[in-house]
Parts: C-alpha cells; structure tokens; sequence
C-alpha cells in the first residue's frame, strides 16, 4: 500500500463541480506529476467542504488541515510549488471567515422611526432611573401639574391616535366615552394578551421599555378618573411579567402609583393579571372576565366596556403600544405625533416581521409606508433571493396579499380594503415555495383550537373549513368545495359573536380570492404547485447526479430506497411516507419533489 | 428612596440619573451591556453574558460594569451585545457566541481594537 505524506480532499459537490471543481482534480494531478510529487501527495473527492455560494471549489489539505477556497485552475501551479514542494501556506488562498456583517445591515434599519421602541434595547428595563434620565414620568408631572383630564383628553384626540391593538379605534373618544359614564369606581385595563402567532411587538415593551406602558396608563387613569389598574399579560411571557412587577414596585417606591401621587392628591394603583393561554382573551369582554376569574367568553356589546365593564364598573382598555405612545404624544405635543403617518392613520406602528425574510425581528416604521418597503428595505428581502408569494398582515384573523399589494400603504383603511387587517402588527413573509392552500390549514386550525365555543357559527364552522381544507390538503378535494368554503366563510364572518369568528375566514377567503388557482389544482389535478401537500407529491432520484453513496437509503426510516452501491438507487413511491429525510442527507441534489 | 413629591423632585431626578450617566463616560468607564429580552435569552444571551463575566473575573479586570437591556429589535442577530468605553461612540455587535465575546473583550475591550466580522453599528 502506497503511503502518502499528505492528502488533497477537493469539493464535488454539484455547486462546485459547477464550478470547476474537475478541472482543478485535474490541473492538481498535472503539477504533481510535473513537480514529481504525484507519489507522496493524494488527490482525493469530497462532498461539500465550506458554503458553495461563497467559497467553491474549495480544498482541504491534511495533515495540516489548511482550507483554499474560490480557486481557479491557473492558481493551483504556484499553490503546488508553494505548499507541496516548499511547505509554506499560501495565505492569499486561504478561506475567508464567513462574514455575517453587511452593508445593509449598518445602524438602524433603514426607514424605521422609533417612538414606542426608543428605549427598546438601550436603557435597562430593570432600572427606573434610567427611564427617568429618558424623561420618563415627565409627562405625568407635566400632566398633574398643569392639565385638566379634559386637556390631556383632547390632546390625545387631537393626536390622532388609533388603538393599536388592531381595531383602531381613536384612543381619545375612547378615553372621552369612559371619561362621561359616571360611577364611583372606574378601571383601566392594558391588553398585553398578545396571542397571534408570530407576533412579539407587546412583549418586547414590557421587557425591554415597561415604565412607558405604566406611565401612559397612569396619564390615562388620570384623564377617565380611575384609580385602580390591570395589566393583563400572558402567562407565557414570564419574563414581561417578571419585568412588569420589577417596574411596579420601582414606581411605588418612587411615587409615581399608589395614593397622592407627586404630591397632588390623585391615586390609583397597578397589578399584574396573568392570563392561561386562551387566544379569546385578547377579546376585551373575554378579557375582562378573566380578570374577574370567570371562563373567558365573550359577551355581545353593547354595554361597552365605557359604560359596564370590569365587575359592572366604567374601563378602559387599551392595547400595550397605544398606552406606551401616550407619554410622547404629552411631552411633544399632538402636533408633533400628527406629522407622522397618513391622513387616518396617525404615528408609526410596530411590526413583528417573521418568516421567509432576511432580518426577521421588529421594526417601527412610520404608517403609510408601503408593504413593499417593509419586505425589502426594512427586511431586506426574501430569505435566499427567493421569488415573493405573499404577505399575511394581522395574524390568524388577517389576509394573505399577493405581489400585486406590494406598493399598498400600510395603514387600517387600505389593508381592510384588501381583505386583511392591520391586527397587533404581525407580518408573516411568505416565499414562492409557500402552499397557500396549506397555510390556510395552518390558520384554521389555529383559530379552531382557540374558538372558545360560545357561538356556534365560529365552533361548528371553523371545523368545517379545518375539514374541508385538510381533505383538499389530503388530495380528496372534491368539486364544489371551493363555492361551499366560501359560503362558510361568510355566514361565519356575518354570524360570529366576536372578532375572532368574525375574522377566522379571513386567511381562506383572501386566498380563495388570490390563488384560487393553487385549490383549483389541488382538488381538480390532485397537484400542489408549491410542492409541500405530502399526500400529492413524489420523492424521486435523479439517475444523472445520484453517486450510489448509499446514505439516503441508511437514513430512510421506513427503507423505501433500494441500490446498490455505486449505482442509482430508486424510492418505492407506495413505501415513502414523504419525510424528506433523504432529500436532507444527500450530499449530491439528486433527490428532487415531482 | 424617598418618594417623588413634586415636578422639582422629578427634574432633580433626572438631572442625578443624567449626572451619573456623564460620570461614567467621563471616567473612562468601560459599560458591556447585553440584550436579555426573551429573544436574547432563547439565543444564547445567558451563556454569553457568564462567558463575559467569567473572562473579567479571570483576568482580574476593573473599571467594567456589565448590565443588562431588552431587545433591539434586530433578533435575528442575537445575542446582541453592546460595548461603550468611555465617551467612544457606542459599539453593537450581533451574534456573539461566547468565543466572540472572548474576542470582544480581548480585542476591543482590552486592546481598542473594534472586532469588524461581527460589528453591526458603532
């Protein structure tokens, strides 16, 4: 057996034999032979050594373990001179370390303003005063020194200022309606039940900036005459809550809650509720009961909560970020907040963007910006360079939008319009390998779990879409599903009780409207255009590129693929159970979906 | 600490909060501030932050204080770690393992070197 001091392990994977990894097999065994080195120097293939994209053809080199990459047939003569026959490193070939760091990925994502998020990420939430540093409770002072709750009322109006839980409802007549009922005890509530998936926005407040939700409720307490406060916060959040009742304990001490607050005779006090996980208690009239320990249902409106809320008595209840924007509308003036946004929609918004997008995370952006500007400037674009299919604005209640809404403003008119919602500020980018039909199952079967079952159009009809959806999924769709899925979707939408019936069709009539081609070949050519419906596609291998390496058929978990080594191997379709798995371990592409 | 009675109470507040604040800067203090938001700590953030204590404890280091703030917003990049000497514009960095925050305190920390692979502003 020959013994060779050291050995070349090159990449041939189809990336790099792309891009010309024989060729360099190739122009190394020449200059070995030129140099006389063929004898004690190995010139062997590998599978994929670094990241192709950025490196290919690379080579290994052992003993030393030293790895070349992005080379070129011209570069291996002085390689081999230099490495092999005089032992010194080239340097100049050697891999870069994979840079994470961008250009576009400098300071503060392009187009964002931040309000509610200013402090997010630099003062530290467990610390009162370096809230109070950021003029934190100074527009409380500035509110009970020198404003009437009429004042502070209007000033919030004047704002413009929408309810950012979703609805949108203007946080100053809110304010106004409560402010009117008479009682001799009012409350005010804070909904930080954020449940829709994907969305973070109110979480990250209460830990990163918790004092400027307190704040704005405690300005708010003021202005409706309340004197006793709830925030209502998920229970799987504990680390919100733990910050939460950090900052209320701070802000006791401190004055800012409890009785004669600043020294001017007003009080009113906070508390932590925890809420177990139901997705209805983000309804306010669910809310509510909850908070007064009954079964979180819903009840119809009115009496609105203004008038009969919280054990009977007058409440206001507002979303996390629109308590969190009070402080600021205060200390710069409604004129100020105003100048942001479009003509309806007031100040920016924030938005947990998630999915198929490179910077997934949250941004504040302005309100009016386009969709198109979130995805691409602010969330730099589909995840691979991949094509854009769809974008769900809104969580579970929202609609999915095709490309053709890319340049809509985003704000509460304009996506209504399009038959999505502006919700808490979820937005989940979808790329083309998304199944629309599939993400619809996906939605329902969220909202069908979280039907509380109070009202039989949302209990008895979200099931029948989830069925319909998981048949045409299955590829048992029959003729006549698409017209009987959009009538349910709206004696649902009509007949509901609360906001979440009323808007669980949302996810299936947006795609029926914007890809009914993607149902109609599912239930009429028993195909799924995207290739993700596991009942409706094949795994095959590609004789051409297989190797007859044999790790598929080792990792198969319920032995479909047959071989023999160094030959192609095959999948028997009736075997596959369509995991995947083969299409992971192959080092060769050679497994595609038909 | 004695409760807040008035706006002038308030406004000296701030005016000490501010004060302590400039006293760091002035002084040359070194600040390592990592973001501990639920997305931080589901990253690694925890690892990281002990990694930094642990390398200030182990080369006896002075003058650093390591605190603590929420998210930033740019989770993909978590953990996220903050480092301002002195009254040197603040540096970010994203994705620091606790190697890189080795690094980090090596290279910047102790040498004044910003490390440029994994800087996101500053």
């Amino acid at each position: 057996m020959a013994f060779y001091r050291s050995h070349v392990l090159v990449s041939v994977d189809p990336e790099c034999v792309k891009r010309g990894a024989h060729q360099i097999i190739d122009a190394l065994n020449d200059e070995l032979v030129a140099q006389g080195l063929i004898d004690e120097i190995q010139v062997l293939e590998t599978s994929r050594i670094g990241d192709p994209v950025l490196f290919g053809p690379d080579i290994i080199v052992y003993p030393e373990g030293v790895h070349y990459a992005c080379l070129s047939p011209d570069d291996i003569p002085y390689l081999v001179e230099e490495h092999f026959l005089k032992g010194r490193i080239v340097e100049k070939f050697r891999a870069q370390e994979k840079k994470i760091v961008d250009e576009e990925l400098g300071a503060p994502k392009a187009k964002e303003v931040r309000v509610v998020l200013r402090n997010c990420g630099v003062i530290d939430p467990n610390n009162i005063e370096d809230y109070i540093a950021e003029d934190g409770y100074m527009a409380l002072a500035k509110v009970l020194s020198d404003m009437t709750p009429e004042q502070v009322i209007d000033e919030v109006t004047r704002s413009g200022l929408r309810g950012r839980g979703g609805a949108g409802f203007l946080t100053g007549r809110k304010w106004q309606f409560c402010r009117n009922s008479q009682a001799d005890m009012k409350y005010i509530v804070c909904n930080a039940d954020e449940g829709d998936p994907g969305a973070f926005m109110n979480r990250r407040v209460l830990e990163s900036d918790p004092h400027s939700v307190i704040e704005g409720m405690i300005i708010a307490a003021y202005a409706i005459g309340a004197r006793q406060g709830y925030i209502y916060c998920r229970a799987e959040y504990p680390l919100a809550v733990k910050t939460l009742n950090i900052a209320i304990k701070q802000a006791r001490e401190f004055g800012f809650l409890g009785e004669n607050i600043l020294g001017t005779g007003f009080s009113f006090d906070l508390e932590v509720r925890q809420g177990a996980g139901a997705f209805v208690c983000g309804e306010e009239t669910a809310l509510m009961a909850s908070i007064e320990g009954r079964r979180g249902e819903p009840r119809p409106r009115p009496p609105f909560p203004a008038v009969s809320g919280l054990w009977g008595k007058p409440t206001n209840i507002n979303n996390v970020e629109t308590y969190a924007n009070v402080p600021q509308i205060i200390l710069k003036g409604a004129d100020w907040f105003a100048s942001m946004g479009t003509e309806k929609s007031k100040g920016t918004k924030t938005f947990a963007l998630a999915g198929d997008v490179k910077h997934t995370g949250l941004i504040e952006v302005p309100l009016g910006i386009t969709l198109r500007e979130i995805v691409y400037d602010v969330g730099g674009g589909i995840k691979d360079d991949k094509g854009f299919k769809a974008i769900q604005t809104g969580g579970p209640m929202g609609g999915c939008l095709p490309a053709e809404f890319l340049d809509l403003p985003v704000d509460y008119e304009s996506l209504t319009q399009a038959g999505s919602i502006m919700g808490s500020g979820g937005m989940v980018v979808m790329d083309e390998e998304t199944c629309m039909v599939d993400i619809a199952r996906f939605f329902m079967e969220f909202t069908q779990e979280e039907s509380c079952g109070k009202c039989t159009p949302c209990r008895i009809g979200t099931r029948r879409l989830l069925e319909i959806l998981t048949r045409i999924c299955e590829g048992k769709g029959e003729d006549g599903d698409i017209e009987r899925l959009e009538e349910l979707c709206d004696q649902i939408r009509t007949a509901s009780l609360c906001g979440l019936g009323q808007g669980a069709p949302n996810p299936v009539a947006s795609t029926l409207k914007y890809f009914r081609h993607e149902y109609e070949a599912h239930i009429y050519e028993k195909r799924c255009p995207a290739k993700v419906c596991r009942a409706l596609i094949t795994y095959e291998i590609v004789p051409e590129t297989c190797t007859g390496c044999t790790v598929c058929a080792r990792n198969c978990p319920v032995n479909a693929i047959t071989g023999e080594r160094r030959q192609p191997h095959k999948i028997d379709p009736d075997i596959c159970v369509r995991c995947g798995i083969c299409m992971q371990v192959c080092n060769f592409n050679a497994i595609v979906i038909n | 600490m004695d409760r807040v009675k008035s706006l002038e109470d308030l406004k000296k507040l701030r005016e000490q909060a501010l004060e302590k604040r400039k006293l760091k800067t002035a002084s040359g203090e070194v600040q390592i501030i990592v973001g501990m938001g639920t997305v931080g700590i589901a990253a690694g953030a925890r690892e990281t932050l002990k990694a930094i204590l642990e390398f200030i404890e182990k080369e006896n280091l002075s003058g650093i204080t390591v605190r603590q703030t929420g998210n930033i917003g740019w989770d993909s990049y978590e953990p996220i770690v903050q480092v301002v000497i002195g009254d040197q514009p603040k540096v970010t960095y994203g994705k620091v393992t606790p190697d890189v925050a080795i690094r980090i305190m090596k290279e910047h920390v102790l040498n004044g070197q910003v490390v440029k692979d994994f800087m996101l502003e500053g």
